[in-house]
């Protein structure tokens, strides 16, 4: 097992460096120059140059992104060009508001979705799992941004119980999830987000355990005499490498992907930071947000590798 | 269990067994459709989807009313005013007008990354799969790398790094989905290639090319049909997001994605209407998910 999580961490390094390299180049992926946004537009020839040279932009190109990476590494992703914050700060404070959300959306997706893809599997063919199969199906194809709105509308809008968008008078700095005045305003975004995760979980879990209990061993089990608690215990534990793989898939969703979600209730994490820093051209903001997204991600598919491991022994051994 | 246990009795498997009664036999693909022509699901949405692609294509002939007029005096109407069906949006545009219009450019931003995607991703993937050593290490690390991205974050961060617009969005959902369809192709070539009749085929003088060309590709367009075809509507629900971020198709340029963004702040004075190009994106997706469900099952023996 040591061996396997050595060589897995070992193999998740050049991507975490890959994924650097793409972020890196996002810069030279903007049309026109990327200083176009600090500089004047009437500035002199000699200008542009002194500019070029202060921020590194003359040197070739492996060396800005030697120079980049060493500055990353010691966590200085330069200062925003909008709000002339560290980037860090700006990045660190809107990923925590975006953890927050997945602090309730991930264990409700996750719980919900394996719940009702376990029991649908169980009972192929049933009505409880045609219900199931509907209800997942609905949820992968919702647009979640469309679901916000049409929460707004309901709850905001028509019956007024719910607040429609932000964190709360008080602002993310004393956001205090203990007191309903505050996490209130948890409730639409999180159920918005929670649907398209419960819509795959629930798929995978359900074609999982269905493709499980038609091996053979479930047969020599129930010879064997085993109540149905039991073998559905080993059916489950059977199921849940490839369950596992998709809930990893979709904690990357719930932490990267919530940028449509939180626009829509202006949710201030680290969606909403990278739609200010697209709209306002702000390059050093795009770059620490995606990188610190990505590197998240990277993270989790290394932890749900090793917990794939750590179900079944024969992935280890490959 | 052997394969020929579950099929269905009527669609006899390829293999002709001499001496046998001579019965109709059925090639995998009529057997395919055989399936897909008795699944009534399947059937209706795929009716339905049709339905929508026509109705984008013959969207002239169709739409009552011009869906960049606008009026000054017709802002936000309720249904049925002064002949609008659906009423009128925040610039005083036909509502419906503008949905038949605007599943165009949502059709077009939807399957035109899937079938990039195949083409690049799925040649890269044979080419990765059957040549094996360096060169599959090359494409699939590199692969890795854009796997190692959430979908939706790297789409947002392509387009928003390229200024957005509908070419920009096509791209971006491409790259997003290049490395997945990749991965599927070298699979089932790699699968492919290790078996005795590729060794046959190569010992009796069959080139590289030839032996892609007749035995490879084959068996891996299955399985890359059946991911491409599931990946309409994930594609659809992001090029919609990257237009409602305004990273997608811009104004006046009628797109569900668009006008859903555009009528958010009218989200107090006309709740109804701001919700319907959701719905439309909503019915589109749906419809295509079924399908591709459909599809996947009577593509798949085993099941």
């Amino acid at each position: 097992m040591l061996g396997y999580i050595i060589r897995r961490i070992l193999f998740a390094i050049p991507i975490a460096i890959g994924v650097s390299i793409v972020c890196f180049s996002l810069v030279y992926l903007a049309p026109g120059d990327p200083l176009q946004t600090v500089l004047p537009p009437d500035a002199t020839a000699e200008t542009i140059a002194i500019v070029k040279h202060a921020y590194g932009f003359d040197r070739p190109i492996p060396v800005q992104y030697a120079i980049w990476l060493w500055h990353v590494v010691q966590g200085d992703f330069g200062r925003s060009i909008a709000t002339q914050r560290p980037v860090t700060l700006e990045v660190f404070g809107s990923v925590a508001n975006t953890a927050m959300l997945g602090l309730f959306s991930v264990p409700i997706s996750f719980a919900l979705g394996f719940g009702m893809g376990a029991v649908a599997g169980c009972f192929p063919g049933r009505m409880i799992d045609r219900i199931v199969t509907g209800a997942a199906v609905i949820g992968v194809s919702l647009p979640n941004y469309w679901l916000g709105l049409v929460l707004v509308i309901l709850f905001a809008v028509e019956y007024m119980i719910l607040p429609a968008s932000g964190m709360g008078q008080t602002g993310s700095a004393n956001f205090n999830l203990f007191h309903w005045s505050d996490a209130q305003f948890l409730v639409l975004p999180v159920v918005t987000l929670t649907m398209i995760p419960i819509g795959i979980i629930a798929r995978t879990t359900r074609a999982a355990v269905a493709e499980v209990r038609s091996q053979d061993f479930v047969t020599t089990l129930r010879a064997m005499g085993l109540g149905e608690g039991a073998v559905i215990r080993h059916v489950l534990k059977n199921a849940s490498p490839q369950v596992l793989a998709v809930m990893g898939l979709q904690f990357g969703y719930l932490m990267g992907g919530s940028i449509l979600v939180e626009t829509v209730f202006t949710w201030p994490g680290s969606g909403f930071l990278l739609n200010k820093a697209i709209i306002n051209r702000d390059i050093p903001v795009l770059q620490g947000t995606i990188l610190a997204l990505s590197l998240i991600f990277v993270a989790t598919n290394l932890v749900v590798d090793l917990l794939q491991a750590l179900f079944d022994p024969r992935i280890r051994r490959s | 269990m052997s394969e020929q246990a579950i099929l269905p009795v009527d669609a006899a498997p390829e293999v002709e067994v001499e001496g046998a009664p001579a019965t109709r036999v059925r090639s995998y693909w009529q057997s395919v459709l055989y399936r897909l022509r008795h699944d009534w699901i399947t059937m209706v949405f795929g009716a339905i989807v049709l339905a929508i692609i026509l109705i984008a294509i013959a969207a002239p002939l169709i739409a009552p009313f011009d869906p960049y007029q606008q009026s000054i005096i017709g802002r936000l109407k309720p249904f049925g005013w002064r002949g609008h069906p659906w009423g009128t949006d925040e610039l005083g545009r036909d509502m419906m007008s503008r949905l038949i219009y605007g599943g165009r450019i949502s059709l077009l931003m939807g399957l035109a990354p899937v079938l990039v995607a195949t083409i690049i991703g799925g040649a890269l993937g044979v080419i990765g799969g059957f040549a094996g050593r360096i060169v599959n290490t090359a494409i699939m690390r590199t692969m890795d790398v854009f796997y190692a991205f959430p979908s939706v974050l790297l789409a947002v961060a392509i387009s928003g790094a390229m200024g957005g617009g509908v070419f920009t969005g096509i791209i971006s959902l491409s790259l997003v989905f290049i490395p997945a369809m990749c991965r599927i192709a070298e699979t089932a070539t790699a699968q492919i290639k290790i078996l005795d009749y590729i060794e046959a085929a190569r010992a009796s003088g069959a080139g590289t090319l030839t032996i892609v060309r007749h035995h490879v590709l084959g068996n891996v367009l299955g399985p890359v049909f059946i991911y491409a075809s599931s990946l309409v509507s994930v594609s659809i629900l992001l090029a919609s997001g990257l237009s409602f971020l305004g990273l997608g198709v811009q104004p006046p340029e009628p797109d569900w994605g668009l006008m859903l963004s555009t009528l958010r702040q009218s989200l107090y004075v006309d709740p109804l209407g701001c919700a319907m190009p959701g719905v439309a994106i909503f019915v589109t997706s749906i419809c295509f998910n079924l399908v591709s469900d459909g599809v996947r099952s009577a593509m798949d023996v085993r099941e």
